[in-house]
């Protein structure tokens, strides 16, 4: 465990604070959806934040990540506030492309986050490409790509893993193994043993990981970051997790799966065991918890009323930045 | 003045653009060592290095959205997905990737690619190799969407659309490859979204795109035989679509006929004649006639595909047909 022996108490603190803002921000979403302002379906992510947190926690800025659909801890890592996320869910001029854009699949350039798609494992090429303009630049930042096993089955995951593997590029693929594509069980969709040797026909190493457990993520992904930043390719990395809620909001967390299944895997909470981990060696107290957990729903709290006193868009706004700018030496002429 | 033909006009633009800016390479199936299905790259390899122009494995989605990816990053690729009947496999990365990107991340940054595309039939490859498809990106907003006729034009299209920091797709007529005209030296630019009057009238206004202007020009000089005066209007892209050019035209000559390879129903030319139906009405004295292909897939046997294909035969019985209206 090289990369996680070096992580200082005040990392690990931070990681654990990531987590829980994700999974409180989270809780809160679901729980106020249906009761008018959020308007994001909320997808939740509760059970694997893990995965996202050990995964962004020590890139670089500009190092890029390429969200999933279920990767919330992964905007809030890399920069982007609270505040901004939840206006994006509440839909308001503060969020995202000023309301034109999800929370979910939200872009930021300057904090290396690529737009993603709602169109799941579409958003493997469009990262697979950023990764090959780094190569191209000889600049040394990696891609981080989120995807599920659902998206693992579209031809896109074939098409951009093979064309990462072809020429070698910074990439990590971090498939979120949560057991479900949507509402359809892994047994239904996949007749493999695994995702992770489906690497090996792609020229670079894939490994299956606990995806509950944030050192294992954090070692995979700082081991993977370090070969990609050497020129030695892409790695993908299966981390097996659950999620607690259902595929949206729209059914509720049981529908179409066994109750026991929720709590067995409730029973392996990713921020829990982190949290036992840490007091057991003296980094976290009761009383550091707690400071945590009221610190982490204040700034929820101050991330809702920043969403639901934040203004909706005009509606100008709608025919704004359909093209960038161009000169009239190059395009002249109206668009529509 | 020297002539090229259209493939060198296309060689050339990108040999000068990539030479001028250090973000330009060109990406596909076998457009580095074998120059491209129609030898449109051949020899850049070796001019340019494979870091500027490599090939990629038989993966069009990837392609495309590598491409995007790449953009975003602040290259300004030039993706080649060779048929155009195969963006089918890429239309996800253009249509719900590249298009939307400079809107969904609220204009911070754009994804200033090239999809470049040979289209058209005429060369007896049948069904998924002879498409016309522009109408299919037509309808999407964010895209830009040019189709050059001629050598020059080609040319000068192909560097704007480079440097356009917005997505393009670049089609590129087959059966144009080879044919010949002037090409001056050193560097021009074509501003996207100006249509070219290729020959001017008063009679008639025929509106064509890529090699359908030249069929135009040919009915053109036929009817000239007939006492008929036809201003062939070349849009050079639908998207923009140079409205003023077409209006203008038409408020001089009051007839209307609009030709493209692709299907009638449901091309492009809809909308046009929907424009000046909208904003020029009153000038019209006759019907707006279409020319285009039958509602079939595209046959294989050459006497099929000629019965498929748009000739000049029927663009000039379709002016006859709209000037007689008026006449009659």
């Amino acid at each position: 465990m090289g990369y996680s022996d070096q992580l200082t108490e005040k990392d690990l603190i931070q990681m654990y604070r990531w987590m829980v803002l994700t999974r409180v921000f989270e809780d809160r979403i679901c729980g106020l959806w249906g009761k008018g302002g959020v308007v994001e379906l909320p997808h939740g992510s509760q059970g694997q934040e893990a995965i996202a947190v050990g995964a962004c926690y020590g890139l670089r800025q500009q190092d890029h990540v390429m969200p999933s659909l279920r990767t919330r801890g992964a905007f809030l890592v890399k920069g982007i506030s609270a505040r901004v996320q939840m206006a994006g869910v509440y839909a308001k001029v503060t969020g995202p492309a000023r309301g034109k854009a999800t929370a979910h699949h939200m872009g930021d350039a300057e904090r290396g986050v690529l737009l993603g798609s709602g169109i799941v494992g579409a958003s493997i090429t469009v990262a697979v490409g950023a990764a090959l303009a780094f190569k191209l630049q000889r600049r040394d930042n990696v891609v981080v790509d989120f995807f599920g096993d659902g998206a693992a089955q579209r031809g896109d995951f074939h098409e951009g893993l093979n064309f990462a593997g072809v020429f070698k590029l910074p990439i990590i693929f971090v498939l979120e193994n949560n057991g479900y594509s949507e509402y359809t069980p892994l047994s239904k969709h996949f007749a493999g043993s695994d995702f992770a040797c489906r690497a090996q026909g792609y020229g670079f190493p894939g490994m299956r990981l606990d995806g509950n457990d944030i050192f294992a993520v954090y070692e995979a992904v700082q081991a993977a970051a370090a070969r990609a930043r050497a020129g030695e390719g892409p790695t993908l990395l299966e981390c097996m997790t659950y999620r607690y809620r259902n595929h949206c909001e729209v059914q509720p967390p049981e529908a179409f799966r066994d109750p026991a299944e929720i709590e067995q895997w409730q029973a392996k909470d990713p921020i829990a065991r982190m949290r036992a981990q840490l007091m057991q060696r003296g980094t976290l107290t009761d009383a550091l918890v707690s400071k945590i957990t009221a610190e982490v729903e204040a700034e929820i709290d101050d991330a809702i009323q920043y969403a639901e006193e934040s203004p909706f868009p005009a509606p100008e706004e709608l025919y704004k930045d359909v093209y960038a700018p161009e000169s009239p030496e190059l395009v002249v002429g109206r668009r529509s | 003045m020297r002539e090229l033909t259209y493939r060198e006009a296309i060689r050339e633009a990108l040999r000068e653009e990539i030479q001028r800016d250090d973000r330009v390479f060109i990406m596909g199936e076998d457009v580095a060592v074998a120059g491209g299905a129609f030898n449109v790259t051949q020899g850049l390899l070796a001019e340019l290095g494979p870091e500027r122009i490599f090939d990629t494995p038989l993966s069009e989605s990837a392609i495309v959205g590598a491409a995007v990816g790449a953009a975003l990053m602040g290259m300004r690729p030039v993706a080649e997905v060779m048929f155009a009947d195969f963006t089918t496999i890429a239309m996800d990365a253009i249509v719900n990737h590249a298009a939307k990107m400079h809107y969904m991340y609220g204009g911070e940054v754009s994804a200033p690619l090239v999809v470049r595309l040979a289209y058209g039939g005429g060369m007896r490859f049948a069904a998924h190799h002879s498409q016309s498809v522009e109408s299919w990106l037509a309808n999407v907003p964010g895209l830009t969407i040019v189709m050059p006729a001629t050598p020059a034009d080609a040319k000068g299209l192909l560097k704007a659309a480079i440097r356009t920091p917005n997505p393009v797709i670049f089609l590129e007529h087959k059966l144009l490859y080879n044919t010949k005209g002037e090409v001056r030296e050193g560097e021009y630019l074509v501003p996207i979204g100006q249509a070219d009057i290729k020959r001017p009238g008063d009679g008639v206004t025929i509106v064509a795109t890529g090699l359908m202007v030249d069929r135009a020009l040919g009915a053109a000089r036929s009817l000239a035989r007939e006492g008929i005066s036809a201003e062939v209007i070349d849009l050079r892209s639908i998207q923009p679509l140079d409205e003023e050019t077409i209006l203008g035209s038409v408020e001089k000559t009051g007839h209307l006929v609009i030709v493209h390879e692709a299907p009638v129903r449901g091309g492009f030319g809809g909308e046009v004649a929907a424009v000046v139906a909208n904003k020029a009405f009153g000038y019209l004295d006759a019907p707006i006639q279409r020319v285009g292909a039958p509602w079939t897939p595209i046959p294989f046997s050459p006497t099929l595909e000629e019965a498929y294909l748009p000739k000049e035969s029927d663009i000039v019985t379709a002016v006859r047909s709209v000037v007689g209206a008026s006449a009659g």
